[in-house]
């Protein structure tokens, strides 16, 4: 019996190694799942891409990948073949074989730090349990394997991707943060396995027996699927809420023990990182074209077995990389002192491109935004607070922040400083951040601990505390007031003020730690703290005794006492004096289903009246008091501060966190949070638990979050909705009363008037439920939950039952501030010539104003609106802009004032149908009428289309800037990605080119860096082609005179050392060091960036130029030599050795020279000398002289530009010709 | 609390790093231009006057004595392989020939510049060491081994080519033949002689044991060990005609250091009259068409006779006065207003 039944285990293991996982503990009995299970990977890693015996076969044919060096290697070989070999065999195999050594250690040497880092990770400790020693024992990572039980401390990183099984949180949670995989420094939840038999406060891993089968390892970060199947039988279904991910830290949370899944390359993380990726640049692309250029010329005269191509070139230009790289990264210009950051250039072989950019697609919020956001002004039941103090004291802290080292900012800065670094490093690396890791190994004490483990990137210490609206603060006070109005709509006001602070308290998932403690958790007080008085509940009380709906407000006209009694809830006969007992709403707080551990205490001690207000007061001293703190935080930096003022908000989204702190500033404070209830202090109130029945959170489909709590005094259970305002608004019940219609009135007017400042809206929202109502709706959504199939659509269909009809009680106004610089940043850009284009994922009217801030937008510019609900109607309104470009053109012709420049405003939704086939060809046809395209609610996936779509459509460089997750994807799309290493994790980062940690940055990087770079670049090329036709046309001519015999006047040691040695040197210094105009004039005159973008240093015609230059100068220094010397009775080395050293001082000197045609270019200068040349001349005057000679070309260039403008031959006066040509033949063939 | 200098990323402010080294760059605006073109071009102007004037005072002979025409003095020594057949080339002055005169032999489309024939020769007989003696390279191939498979000291075309036309110059005086004396001592490169060719060390005292099984050269009249008796030091690998041989010249029309005539009577020159050049004809050109010449000739400073070097000069340079002058016009004549800073 025993035996079939093991029989059947083993057929049904087998059939599991085909697309499933089976993971016992490691010490299981069952032989065939041991022997699978050993099967599966270990957990060391092996990043390298070589190993001892490997290296040399595959670097070989990793190398053998170049045209060129296939191309020497069967020349090499062909000389030993007797009957062809020009020289001995051993010379001419020299070179091949030091070039490809080189490139070979190169090579070696990054394999070996790979190896290295691999080596440290895999030799990090954690705590395995040891069957035999009946204990933790310590283990190194590579050999923790699948099925090991782990555990973990707080703080440490975790070495596989396993399952949870216990955690020291009473609740079964664990937090993560995983900065190391995805760059986001929010905590995420992780839950124990439902359902374990043992659930008791220790885990004895003797007892765990179960059985988990899971999928098979794949690199889906968000989805795990599997099921743990108990002893009895039990099978309780895996989600990726119980999987811990290797390479994430363990936040919060005590210890954790877990089982691992996957080990090693089958983990997650290990699965998700491709290593680096291979660029290849324009200029390497035509250079490649030019290679097989100069095999086609060989061929022709191939008499002679040479040097034609320049087989040091891809070395050369490999260090010229490098050196250039070495530059960019140590420029003082591009260097934060803030981050302590300067440029990370992870693509190695790109630099020329940054010379090129034609197209430049940035993303707005971080990118050209701060991305802090801070709470700028509300408008909470129609009527807008201003907060104008609030403006006063941003607009000071922003020339503050500006200014010098911004006070505020530095000791967060500071502390964040390190991690920041620290990320930015493992993030070079593929795997898991070593740096953290040894950060903490050596650290015990809490100080450090706690400058260490630095609240994550939107975590608060405000750096700057909302200054409250007098207005909305008198109101709020009203609350707690024992005089107060008795009016109705005042009234009704009040308590939506109330259930907007309350909504903006807990509606949000943010998480609250102290700094003492660092990423613990406040934990909620075990004992409730009572409410302080009397007459603190009665002052809530009459909160609570305002109608709930507005309807029956306005047919009620009783006086405040009896309204009260009437419309309180479920009827309760309640007082509003402070004599009434405090009983009623204790009871009625724990009415229905209060949740047992909820404890609100009865307070037992009544209290004076008196102190209420006194309480009060406290409170407004201590938010006082705490403004007063944050403002002097830097120099005192005491940890002596106000408790309250030591709470840290650690939020998924900036937003939240402002808004947090904003209703802090109002004193209405979150002070810690728990799966099950949230505690927060009001006005007038001590610590108030309030339940958290559900949170439904933020989902980017259904933009809003939302919260289901119990009303801490009203016990009533009501939902609390947060969201985008369009989303809101739809879904905000339109109630038949004129007050609550005139609040969504009034809220819309503020809305459209904070997106006219820039101001990014969020609406807040309530829905009170009924029991009946709630209970119907939590049985669904707790099937929702509990399904394994479909879950996420349920829930959101769930969701979307509960998130309906709601009352709309406000909307917040946040603003993002500019980076500095911006503006002159993208002036200067469009300038140089680079379209520049936003996408973002905000509303329209915030787009459209902050492309006004950032001067991308000008106010005389057109905007083009497209906003099309169908495609026909896309296409219609296409032709319709086209025209009314047309019309603006002519219109502009006639205006004195030349600008006219259009700016195409498009949305999401028109994005679609502009991305669809049939539309590509006139949407781009239109952008390239317009100066600007500005794309909003666009998606990533949308972002990246558009750039793939301009990129290979028009066939343009494109650069693509963005700091969040959500530009990846275009990021890796665009020839030249560039992450700004920001706010929002380094994901950018990682999948970008260069990273940058200011939008400003973009400006020197690309005019300066990528200008230098590339004329370098192109020039050194050039120079290698020259001197390489130049040299082995001297060794043609004399085939002539050897009949065809293939000899060399020359000693092959001295032909084989021309490139490696004689002229190897020279450009390489030229193509790292050569500067033809300064960076200051570079960055004073953006225009000179043109002449890279239409790749004037390098177009086909000069590299022709450059050859029969080249054959010139080889004709000159063969043929006076032999007329010479002609019959006289010199000897062949004789000869030969004038000639060599004749063209090798010519060829140096023509480096110094470095013109491709002397005459040509003298004629050049003296006549109209290009604008590189004439810009050369401006920097040697005077200061004064340059600056008026500056001056003066600018306003050259703009007459210029104004004259082109009034000679327009078709409708894109301001696009380029060419682009234009080249688009409506691209439109035309797409549409054909 | 410092800011800066506090962050461990921070680049180092370096006039290296922060791409400030100091730099020239020189930019050629016509100011440069017009006058630096102007000076050169006088400057070649000059050295071609030079050049030429002094090669106009270097005086060539050149007879070619192949034999081609009938008329020709040595056309019967290209009939048949007669052997030793010598011919008379007679030729008169009427100024002096300043010494001292260079008396070469010229050869014409004959390419000592082929790369088969330029690597045929063994370099280790050649520095005298007898292994190689026994056994030649393969280079010199098919030269290595005669029929009997003895092997060929000195071995490979080079040597089996080697130029053996000889010569002697009479000034008829009155009727009478005056041999006029011919110099062969150092007409070979310095370091050939005494670095680059070595030959082997005497076996028993006698310099021909060491090449004892070996066979000359099959077009040799005679073995290496017997190109000068008279002279030890003129002998074998050592000998002036063998080094000046070797050293293979560059171009397939060329002359090669036969004689000079320094001594005697002649050492001011030849002087004017009638001479007669016996020449023993044993090299066979015509088979590639080749030409075979004597040339006399004396040097200067700038070495021999050439008006090409010169007249280069002279078109570079007036190229270059004329450039100026061009863009001398064209300079004033659409000159930028904001060209002359």
């Amino acid at each position: 019996m025993i035996q079939q039944l093991e029989s059947d285990q083993g057929g049904m293991a087998k059939d599991l190694t085909k697309n499933r996982r089976v993971v016992m503990p490691s010490w299981t009995e069952h032989e065939e799942i041991k022997e699978l299970q050993q099967s599966y990977s270990r957990n060391k890693v092996r990043t390298t891409k070589y190993t001892f015996l490997s290296f040399l076969p595959k670097n070989l044919f990793e190398q053998l990948h170049r045209f060129a060096n296939v191309y020497f290697v069967f020349l090499g070989a062909l000389n030993f073949v007797p009957i062809v070999n020009a020289f001995q065999p051993e010379i001419s195999v020299i070179p091949i074989i030091f070039v490809m050594a080189i490139t070979a250690v190169k090579d070696l040497w990054e394999d070996q730090r790979r190896r290295k880092s691999d080596q440290k990770i895999n030799n990090c400790s954690c705590e395995v349990y040891d069957r035999k020693q009946k204990q933790y024992v310590e283990r190194r990572w590579a050999e923790v394997c699948v099925g090991d039980l782990v555990r973990l401390c707080c703080n440490e990183i975790i070495p596989a991707d396993m399952v949870l099984l216990h955690s020291s949180d009473s609740n079964g949670v664990c937090h993560i943060e995983t900065a190391n995989l995805d760059g986001e420094t929010n905590l995420k939840q992780r839950q124990v396995v439902r359902d374990l038999p043992q659930q008791g406060p220790e885990f004895v891993p003797e007892n765990y027996s179960s059985r988990i089968e899971c999928e098979n390892p794949n690199n889906d970060l968000r989805r795990f699927r599997g099921f743990m199947e108990h002893p009895g039988k039990v099978r309780v279904g895996l989600h990726s809420e119980n999987l811990l991910l290797r390479s994430c830290t363990v936040r919060n949370t005590e210890t954790v023990i877990g089982i691992v899944v996957y080990a090693g390359h089958e983990t997650k993380a290990m699965q998700n990182n491709s290593g680096p990726r291979y660029k290849r640049s324009k200029l390497e692309r035509r250079l490649n074209v030019d290679v097989l250029w100069c095999v086609v010329l060989l061929l022709v005269m191939c008499f002679i077995a040479a040097v034609l191509i320049p087989i040091s070139l891809y070395v050369s230009i490999e260090i010229v990389k490098l050196g250039q790289i070495y530059f960019i990264q140590n420029d003082l210009d591009l260097y934060n002192p803030v981050l302590d950051t300067g440029v990370q250039c992870r693509a190695l072989n790109i630099t020329e491109d940054l010379g090129q950019i034609q197209h430049l697609f940035s993303d707005k919020t971080g990118t050209l935004t701060e991305n802090r956001m801070l709470f700028r002004r509300c408008t909470v039941a129609g009527t807008e607070y201003p907060h104008k103090e609030n403006a006063i004291s941003l607009e000071q802290y922003e020339e503050q922040g500006c200014g010098d080292a911004d006070h505020s900012l530095t000791l967060r800065s500071r502390a964040s400083r390190k991690s920041l670094s620290c990320k930015s490093l493992s993030c070079n690396r593929s795997s898991v951040s070593l740096n953290t890791l040894t950060a903490e190994s050596d650290t015990h004490s809490v100080h450090d601990t706690l400058r260490r483990h630095t609240p994550g990137a939107f975590s608060s210490t405000m750096e700057c505390a909302v200054v409250p609206d007098p207005d909305l603060q008198v109101k709020l006070n009203a609350l707690s007031s024992p005089m107060r109005s008795a009016l109705r709509q005042e009234a009704a006001e009040i308590s939506h003020i109330l259930d907007f602070f309350i909504a903006l308290t807990v509606c949000n998932t943010v998480v609250v730690s102290s700094p003492t403690q660092p990423r613990h958790m406040v934990q909620m007080p075990v004992v409730r703290t009572p409410l302080r008085s009397l007459e603190e509940m009665k002052a809530m009380f009459q909160k609570l005794s305002l109608p709930r709906f507005p309807l029956s407000l306005n047919q009620n006209t009783d006086t405040p006492p009896s309204l009260t009694k009437k419309l309180f809830t479920r009827g309760r006969s309640a007082s509003y004096f402070p004599n009434s007992s405090p009983q009623t709403p204790i009871t009625n707080l724990q009415s229905p289903t209060t949740p047992s551990g909820t404890p609100s205490n009865t307070p037992s001690t009544p209290v004076t009246p008196a102190l209420s207000s006194g309480t009060w007061t406290e409170d407004m001293d201590d938010i006082q008091k705490a403004k007063d703190n944050s403002v002097r935080e830097s120099d005192s930096e005491s940890d002596d501060e106000d408790e309250e003022e030591e709470l840290l908000y650690e939020a998924e989204s900036p937003d939240e966190a402002a808004l947090v702190q904003a209703a802090k500033a109002y004193g209405c404070t979150l002070l810690g949070r728990s799966p099950e209830q949230v505690l927060v202090a009001f006005p007038g109130t001590g610590p108030l638990s309030i339940p958290l029945l559900h949170v439904l959170p933020f989902s980017s489909a259904r933009k809003r979050m939302s919260v289901v709590v119990r009303h801490p005094l009203s016990g009533e259970v009501v939902v609390y909705t947060k969201g985008a305002d369009n989303v809101i608004m739809e879904l905000a019940e339109a109630a038949e009363d004129g007050f609550s219609r005139e609040i969504m009135e009034q809220t819309q007017k503020h809305l459209d008037q904070y997106a006219r400042e820039g101001l990014r809206t969020l609406c807040v929202a309530k829905k009170v439920l009924e029991e009946q109502e709630y209970k119907a709706w939590l049985k669904r959504h707790e099937y929702a939950e509990t399904s394994i199939e479909n879950r996420e659509e349920l829930l959101l269909e769930s969701a979307e039952r509960l998130e309906k009809n709601l009352t709309l009680l406000g909307a917040t106004g946040i603003v993002d501030r500019l980076q500095e610089e911006v503006p002159e940043t993208i002036e200067a850009l469009q300038e140089a010539g680079i379209k520049v284009w936003v996408l973002t994922g905000d509303k329209q009217e915030t787009a459209i104003n902050i492309a006004f801030a950032c001067k991308l937008l000008r106010p005389t510019d057109h905007i083009l609106m497209a906003n099309c609900d169908s495609k026909e109607a896309c296409e219609a309104r296409f032709h319709e802009l086209e025209h009314e470009i047309t019309q603006v053109t002519k219109k502009g012709m006639k205006s004195e004032d030349g600008s006219f420049d259009c700016v195409l405003v498009i949305d999401g939704r028109t994005l679609d149908y502009a991305l669809e086939k049939e539309l590509q060809g006139s949407f781009l046809n239109l952008t390239c009428c317009c100066r600007s395209v500005i794309c909003c609610r666009s998606t990533p996936l949308q972002k990246s289309q558009v750039v793939r779509l301009v990129r290979d459509k028009l066939k343009v460089m494109t650069l693509a800037i963005g700091d969040g997750a959500n530009d990846v994807s275009m990021i890796q799309v665009a020839d030249v990605g560039v992450g700004i290493s920001g706010q929002e994790g380094m994901q950018a980062v990682m999948s970008s080119d260069f990273a940058i940690s200011r939008f400003k940055f973009l400006r020197k990087l690309i005019l300066v860096h990528g200008h230098w770079c590339y004329a370098r670049l192109a020039n050194m090329i050039l120079y290698f082609f020259y001197k390489n036709v130049m040299y082995v046309n001297l060794l043609f001519w004399y085939q002539f005179f050897c009949g065809f015999s293939g000899h060399t006047m020359t000693n092959s040691w001295v032909l084989i050392f021309f490139n490696l040695l004689f002229t190897s040197i020279p450009p390489i210094i030229y193509g790292v060091l050569d500067k033809d105009v300064s960076g200051e004039t570079l960055l004073d005159l953006p225009d000179l960036y043109k002449s890279g973008q239409k790749s004037q240093a390098y177009l086909p015609s000069t590299f022709w130029v450059n050859i029969v230059d080249a054959f010139y100068q080889s004709l000159v220094c063969f043929f006076i030599p032999y007329f010479a010397y002609a019959g006289s009775d010199i000897g062949v080395f004789s000869f030969g050795s004038p000639i060599n050293s004749s063209a090798l001082l010519i060829i140096l000197l023509h480096q110094l020279v470095l013109c491709h045609v002397i005459l040509f270019r003298v004629f050049c200068n003296t006549i109209c000398p290009s604008d590189l040349v004439r810009a050369q001349k401006m920097e040697r005057l005077s200061a004064q002289d340059y600056y008026m000679s500056l001056q003066q070309w600018k306003e050259n260039k703009a007459a210029q530009r104004l004259s082109s403008r009034h000679i327009p031959q078709n409708l894109s006066v301001n696009a380029d010709v060419p682009y234009l040509t080249d688009c409506n033949a691209e439109a035309g063939a797409v549409l054909s | 609390m410092k800011n800066e200098g506090e962050g461990s990323e921070r680049p180092d402010n370096t006039a290296f790093t922060q791409q400030r080294l100091p730099a020239w760059q020189p930019i050629l605006s016509a100011g440069i231009v017009i006058p630096g073109f102007l000076i050169i071009g006088l400057a070649f102007i000059g050295i071609g006057i030079g050049l030429f004037l002094t090669s106009q005072t270097i005086q060539v002979l050149e007879m070619d004595y192949t034999g081609v025409e009938k008329d020709s003095p040595c056309f019967r020594c290209t009939i048949q392989s007669s052997q030793n057949c010598t011919c008379d080339v007679t030729f008169s002055l009427s100024t002096l020939f300043t010494g001292p005169v260079f008396f070469y032999y010229g050869l014409s489309n004959y390419f000592q510049n082929f790369r088969k024939y330029g690597v045929s020769k063994d370099y280790y007989q050649l520095t005298g060491d007898t292994k190689y003696f026994k056994s030649p390279q393969d280079v010199c191939a098919p030269y290595a081994y005669d029929s009997k498979s003895n092997p060929i000291v000195p071995c490979g075309a080079i040597a089996n080519s080697m130029f053996n036309d000889t010569f002697e110059l009479y000034q008829i005086i009155n009727g009478t033949k005056k041999q006029v004396p011919l110099d062969g001592k150092g007409i070979s490169w310095w370091t050939d002689y005494n670095i680059k060719y070595r030959n082997p060390s005497p076996v028993n005292g006698s310099f021909a044991n060491a090449f004892e099984g070996t066979v000359k050269p099959i077009n040799w009249p005679k073995a290496a060990y017997e190109l000068d008796l008279t002279d030890p030091y003129n002998n074998g690998f050592l000998n002036q005609d063998f080094l000046v041989w070797m050293r293979r010249s560059a171009l397939p029309q060329f002359r090669k250091l036969y004689r000079r005539i320094t001594e005697g009577d002649y050492s001011a020159g030849l002087p004017a009259g009638n001479y007669s050049l016996t020449v023993h004809y044993n090299y066979p050109v015509l088979s590639f068409d080749g030409r075979k010449k004597v040339v006399f000739s004396n040097v200067s400073w700038m070495g021999g006779k050439n008006d090409f070097l010169g007249i280069a000069y002279l078109v570079v340079g007036s190229l270059c006065v004329v450039m100026s002058v061009v863009m001398l016009i064209v300079y004033a004549k659409f000159k930028f207003s904001d060209d002359d800073a």
